[in-house]
């Protein structure tokens, strides 16, 4: 295709990622440099007939010309990066001076606000990514024995969980796991605690939303490892059986090599879902006991005070994550692509 | 592999048993929430959240004392027209619509121009989108802010329809783009031989083949915008909030209201489309998500 054609072809797309992507990241890396203006002071004597008083005043003039002078605020460097709510340099420097061992000073530093999302992101994305990879080969081994009318109807209801809006999936999941709910209900006669609560420990709370993240990301790897079975080497499992193996033998041997690139794709695609985890935090209403790195660019974003410095810090230092976690993967397409010319 | 396994599990019936066992676990699992919460929205909140007595979810026990029969539309009345949520969901329709389609036609004409160009920009490109796809899509929204108040953009619908159409084409230009891939260069070649230029071989010769693959996308195209909360709450004002925001707004107010039943009501009814959806695209859906991973 010709330079010119493509252009037009492209340009509308082009445009549209340029203005709603690209420049609002370069937006949010500038604001994540600079601090909104405090008010300029201004110090005026006011007389009258019982005395002189001298009153502190906002420079409302000075101010506004600032503001316009300079819209993105006061330029502060990497001072928010490193401010108590993100990196918090000098209270981790502090604790690791203070503590004596990395238990202790791992516990202490996740409760700083930044570190405490992080460590939630990076559990949730590490337990639920490899969770749902192997229940999902389960499954898919286990439908793939089913007669065709039948699978129909799983894959039906298979696909409810990850169809559903997140919030809305977590909200439902919600109110049954509620201590007046169905589960809830379940448990305490389970367990003969009639005060047992998910919501109240931090530990449950986390496990609650890892159980949803694997409930509602099982259906993607199922339905794409499903897919990948029709296409085994029919020929292969023909000799291997011939040669004895039992169908263990052959799911390790045969059937998990056959679908590894699919694997990797379902894994990519997971890891990059579950960083971004955010909605079941505001479905489960768990904030207290979990925070996620999108859940504290929203809560800045949010409420009266619109804290976008922060907003944006915390949006720098996410994306930098993200990059770091596909790295790996974008190296490989590097590769690939260079040894392909 | 399907031969394979029956006659393991007829020489075996211990695995069969695992297996079916699974299976079953996991579309209870799957179903059962979605089954329970449609069968509560018809009962009063005691009944829905029972402390004494489980069964009264099923029964309707509170239900019937109440309005004399286990079955009351009180809490879809109070959704949809004590609290409006009828607006938000023709608000939901018209972001929905318009996403969609403008997110096809020009996700279509840039993944066509990429699957048919063979330039180092286009690997840059591609990869930039699959950055793009990465990054959550709050991250943004800081740098949509200043601009929006500013130009006095915020809160209205059309302003969230290309911000949402924005976010999704990195998505609709990878998925286009494995499909086109996939039909053969051959086709616009020829065309471009007897006479075409390269508009008339795109109009003319790939248009009349692409409609599975533009339905497959639009279907996802369709489930990211309806579905979004993250960036649809942040920039839509109260009176112009979709179905999800208003319902993560219900949350707040009803608990203390009272009115949960309103909020299981309108989670019901902003489920019910989705449920329709998979019955009639269930096909589309599951070649979707493989195409991207069997082919790209």
């Amino acid at each position: 295709m010709k330079h010119k054609t493509f252009f037009w072809f492209i340009f509308p797309t082009f445009l549209a990622m340029f203005f709603f992507i690209t420049l609002p990241i370069i937006s949010v890396s500038l604001q994540s440099l600079h601090t909104p203006h405090e008010n300029l002071l201004i110090t005026v004597e006011n007389c009258d007939p019982f005395g002189c008083k001298k009153a502190t005043t906002i420079d409302h003039d000075a101010t506004k010309k600032l503001k316009e002078n300079n819209p993105l605020g006061q330029y502060v460097g990497l001072d928010i990066y490193f401010d108590r709510g993100h990196l918090a340099i000098q209270q981790v420097k502090n604790l690791w001076s203070k503590t004596n061992n990395i238990f202790e000073f791992l516990k202490l530093t996740a409760d700083l606000p930044f570190y405490k999302a992080l460590f939630f992101t990076l559990t949730f994305t590490f337990t639920v990514t490899p969770i749902m990879l192997v229940f999902g080969l389960l499954i898919a081994l286990g439908v793939n024995s089913f007669n065709q009318k039948l699978k129909g109807l799983i894959i039906f209801f298979s696909l409810l969980p990850m169809i559903v809006t997140p919030l809305i999936g977590s909200i439902i999941l919600f109110w049954m796991i509620d201590s007046r709910g169905i589960v809830g209900n379940f448990l305490q006669i389970l367990f003969e605690d009639p005060n047992l609560s998910l919501k109240a420990s931090t530990f449950l709370t986390w496990i609650m939303l890892i159980v949803y993240g694997v409930w509602h990301a099982i259906p993607f790897s199922f339905i794409v490892f499903y897919a990948g079975l029709q296409t085994l080497p029919k020929d292969q499992i023909e000799s291997a059986k011939i040669d004895g193996a039992n169908s263990f033998q052959q799911t390790i041997h045969i059937i998990i090599p056959h679908i590894m690139p699919l694997i990797t794709f379902v894994t990519l695609m997971q890891l990059m879902d579950n960083f971004r985890v955010f909605e079941p935090i505001v479905g489960f209403n768990a904030e207290a006991h979990a925070t996620s790195l999108s859940w504290i660019i929203f809560n800045d974003l949010g409420g009266e005070t619109r804290q976008l410095s922060a907003a944006a810090t915390s949006s720098i230092l996410t994306i930098l994550g993200i990059i770091i976690l596909l790295l790996p993967v974008l190296i490989k397409t590097w590769k690939e692509f260079e040894f392909k010319k | 592999m399907i031969f394979n396994l029956n006659k393991d599990i007829n020489n075996k019936p211990f695995i069969s048993i695992i297996i079916y066992f699974l299976i079953f676990i996991w579309v209870f699992v799957a179903a059962f929430p979605f089954i329970w919460t449609f069968w509560g929205s018809f009962k009063v909140e005691l009944d829905f959240f029972s402390i004494s007595n489980w069964t009264n979810a099923i029964t309707g026990k509170n239900t019937e004392q109440t309005y004399g029969s286990p079955f009351t539309f009180v809490g879809y009345h109070g959704a949809w027209i004590q609290e409006e949520f009828w607006k938000a969901f023709i608000n939901t329709s018209l972001v929905c619509f318009f996403v969609v389609i403008t997110s096809l036609t020009i996700g279509t004409l840039g993944a066509y121009a990429l699957s048919r160009s063979n330039y180092k920009y286009t690997f840059w490109l591609l990869i930039m989108a699959l950055i793009f796809r990465a990054m959550p899509p709050i991250t943004l929204v800081a740098g949509y802010l200043p601009p929006f108040f500013e130009w006095n953009l915020w809160g209205t619908l059309p302003t969230t329809i290309i911000v949402l159409v924005s976010i999704n084409q990195p998505f609709t230009l990878w998925m286009l783009h494995s499909f086109f891939q996939n039909i053969p260069k051959e086709l616009d070649e020829s065309a471009k031989v007897d006479g075409c230029s390269q508009y008339q071989a795109f109009g003319h010769v790939i248009v009349p083949v692409m409609w599975p693959g533009i339905i497959t996308t639009g279907l996802f195209s369709f489930l990211l915008a309806y579905n979004d909360f993250a960036v649809t709450s942040m920039l839509l004002s109260d009176e112009n909030r979709t179905m999800v925001p208003k319902i993560a707004a219900f949350l707040g107010t009803t608990y203390t209201e009272g009115n949960v039943m309103f909020a299981v009501a309108a989670v019901v009814s902003a489920t019910v489309p989705l449920f329709i959806l998979i019955m009639f695209f269930q096909t589309k859906i599951v070649s979707g998500l493989t195409q991207g991973a069997v082919k790209g």
